[in-house]
């Protein structure tokens, strides 16, 4: 809940229990006065707040974990916090007996300790990742947070070697146009990515938020396409083969495609299109009228946001949010947009246009350019949120699809 | 019996001596000669080369035996499908041991995916004919039988991620008689059919045509 304690009730409070150096906080839970004593030591490791108590949310089947969009105020994702998607597991990889082994097309097969990987020039860039299947929303009932709605990307600064690096080490031949990229994960997961993804910003990322990647995120190091559906960028990277056509694998075949309304399937369909939500207010939110400021996170895999454009009036009129600087090519933006609620009942959505002038569709549009089988993966939808006369906010509700 | 998806132990400390001596005998399963990146790729680079040399040293030449342990993946055309077959009768045992607790006794679909069922109007196997189907056309599950382009993929994906609770742990006829069994389920081959790196890549897949490259490139046009 995101109720701020009022003036009045800090000086209720503090008047009745001065005395005896605490006061009651708005949880009910007394707070001790912490000018009176020393607080706690230095330590080795920090921690959050007692008082903050961040969660993923693991679905029934553990293999998916969504980051709590609601409770971040920034763009960058505390790494625990990282959303999770594996078909295997995560497995416990020795970074002593880690190899990434680069082989197929290429001059001098070559095989790389992680030592290795890190003596090459190092590049850091701030990317989203996002997992195709990230939406949330299809049917979902008004009680549905932002993390439910689309909590599967997370963003993080990730630190590593160019792939383009890694191929002209190991002669990579100009006649190769594909690259087959496999982890060691109990699904040994593989993907076919084109090779001029490796030319252009492919890197082998073993650094995460300045630090080593956690195993969730593929750990001691992963393949990271910037803007690309999230599977595709191989965790526990082991192997690199070049070649010169897609392996067909299962992940890019019966999975990852999209099923359109002609009766054919769209294939390799890697870039993630502009998306947006608004974080708050949101479900379980409770506001009050007055001003408000509606605050939300965007992002396209094509390159950098044109602009957020966020309705008060259910996507009658859209008005040009404003973007936090810097605004970052593959990168999630924070957008806000102060309102100044009278207290009716009305919806409030965001869309996202990214500068290729593409413009974050409504699920309708989604729904005539693909038919209703492709429901599965590439969902990206304005959504919005209803914000009833008490104040109280949820999920907005469309027809069943 | 052939090691299923590369041994784990291998060892990769040969001696420069030997790596030199294997990888001069073709390294590389794809023998590609070339020689030099032509001017107009190295510009694609899109990297800060103004004092970086072309080579920096690092890793070790992979030996051939090294590139074996891992090299499991197999093509559309056969490229990297091991000696072995198997049939339907013998991926059956398989099957009802392996997969059905997940799967289905028929292939159905559980906990796991439904695997069998072919295109809507072509019939299922398992269930109602298409003609009778009375539910949700949208709703018509994703199979082998109606959605899977290659029966390679079947090979590899099976030899390289099932049985999920021991993945690895099948053999190169397991996993024939797996491929085989289902591409009877789903009525693509015949019952008596053996499946082998000969016969695997001829079969035709329901779906094969069903695919089309991505359109999705950005602009004002939702796709």
């Amino acid at each position: 809940m995101k109720r701020h304690l009022s003036r009045r009730d800090l000086l209720a409070g503090a008047v009745g229990t001065a005395a005896i150096g605490s006061f009651w906080t708005e949880t009910g839970a007394q707070s001790v006065d912490t000018t009176t004593h020393q607080g706690e030591p230095a330590s080795e490791l920090g921690s959050r707040s007692s008082h903050e108590r961040p969660k993923r949310a693991p679905t029934r089947t553990r293999t998916t974990s969504r980051t709590p969009l609601q409770d971040l105020h920034g763009t960058i994702t505390p790494a625990d916090l990282h959303f999770e998607r594996h078909h295997g597991g995560v497995p416990d990889v020795d970074p002593n007996a880690y190899r990434l082994l680069i082989h197929g097309m290429v001059e001098r097969p070559t095989i790389f300790t992680l030592d290795d990987l890190k003596q090459f020039p190092a590049t850091s860039r701030i990317h989203f990742l996002e997992c195709s299947g990230n939406f949330g929303g299809r049917n979902a009932e008004p009680e549905t947070t932002p993390q439910n709605v689309c909590g599967m990307t997370s963003q993080s600064e990730w630190t590593g070697v160019a792939l383009a690096r890694l191929l002209q080490e190991v002669g990579a031949s100009p006649d190769a146009t594909w690259f087959l990229a496999e982890g060691q994960d109990a699904a040994v997961m593989t993907r076919s990515v084109p090779l001029e993804k490796a030319w252009d910003d492919a890197m082998i990322a073993y650094a995460q938020n300045g630090e080593a990647l956690r195993p969730a995120q593929g750990y001691p190091a992963r393949l990271l396409l910037p803007g690309w559906e999230g599977n595709t960028n191989i965790k526990w990277l082991r192997r690199i083969k070049v070649a010169e056509r897609p392996f067909m694998t299962r992940e890019e075949t019966s999975k990852y495609t999209d099923p359109l309304a002609d009766g054919t399937a769209r294939q390799f369909s890697f870039v993630v299109d502009a998306r947006s939500i608004i974080t708050s207010p949101s479900y379980p939110e409770i506001i009050q009228p007055g001003w408000v400021e509606i605050r939300g996170i965007a992002w396209s895999g094509r390159g950098r946001l044109a602009r957020v454009d966020v309705s008060t009036d259910g996507g009658q009129s859209w008005q040009a949010a404003r973007l936090q600087e810097p605004v970052l090519p593959k990168a999630h933006v924070r957008f806000r947009h102060l309102w100044n609620w009278d207290g009716s009942e009305t919806d409030v959505m965001s869309r996202a246009v990214d500068e290729t002038g593409y413009m974050q569709p409504s699920r309708e549009a989604l729904l005539a350019a693909r038919g209703r089988r492709s429901r599965q993966y590439h969902l990206n939808p304005v959504t919005g949120w209803t914000v009833r006369p008490d104040g109280r906010v949820f999920y907005k509700q469309e027809p069943r699809w | 019996m052939v090691t299923r998806r590369g041994s784990t132990s291998t060892r990769l400390g040969l001696s420069v001596f030997a790596a030199l001596m294997l990888s001069g005998c073709g390294g590389a399963n794809d023998a590609v000669s070339f020689t030099a990146r032509s001017a107009n790729q190295a510009q694609r680079i899109n990297l800060a080369t103004v004092d970086a040399p072309d080579r920096y040293g690092l890793g070790q030449p992979a030996t051939r035996a090294e590139i074996e342990a891992w090299d499991i993946d197999v093509m559309p055309d056969g490229t990297g499908l091991p000696p072995g077959e198997g049939t339907a009768e013998t991926g059956a045992t398989v099957y009802a041991r392996q997969c059905a607790s997940c799967h289905g006794p028929e292939g159905e679909g559980g906990s796991g995916e439904a695997l069998v069922g072919l295109i809507p109007g072509g019939g299922a196997p398992f269930g109602p004919t298409y003609e009778d189907w009375r539910g949700d056309l949208d709703d018509v599950p994703f199979t082998i039988g109606n959605y899977w382009p290659y029966a390679t993929t079947l090979f590899d994906y099976i030899n390289r991620a099932m049985p999920s609770a021991a993945p690895g742990s099948l053999n190169t006829d397991q996993v024939y008689g797996l491929v085989a069994w289902l591409l009877v389920k789903n009525g693509i081959i015949p019952e008596d059919a053996v499946m082998n790196a000969e016969t695997l890549p001829q079969v035709m897949m329901p779906a094969r045509n069903l695919f089309v490259p991505n359109n999705r490139d950005g602009g004002p046009e939702v796709k």
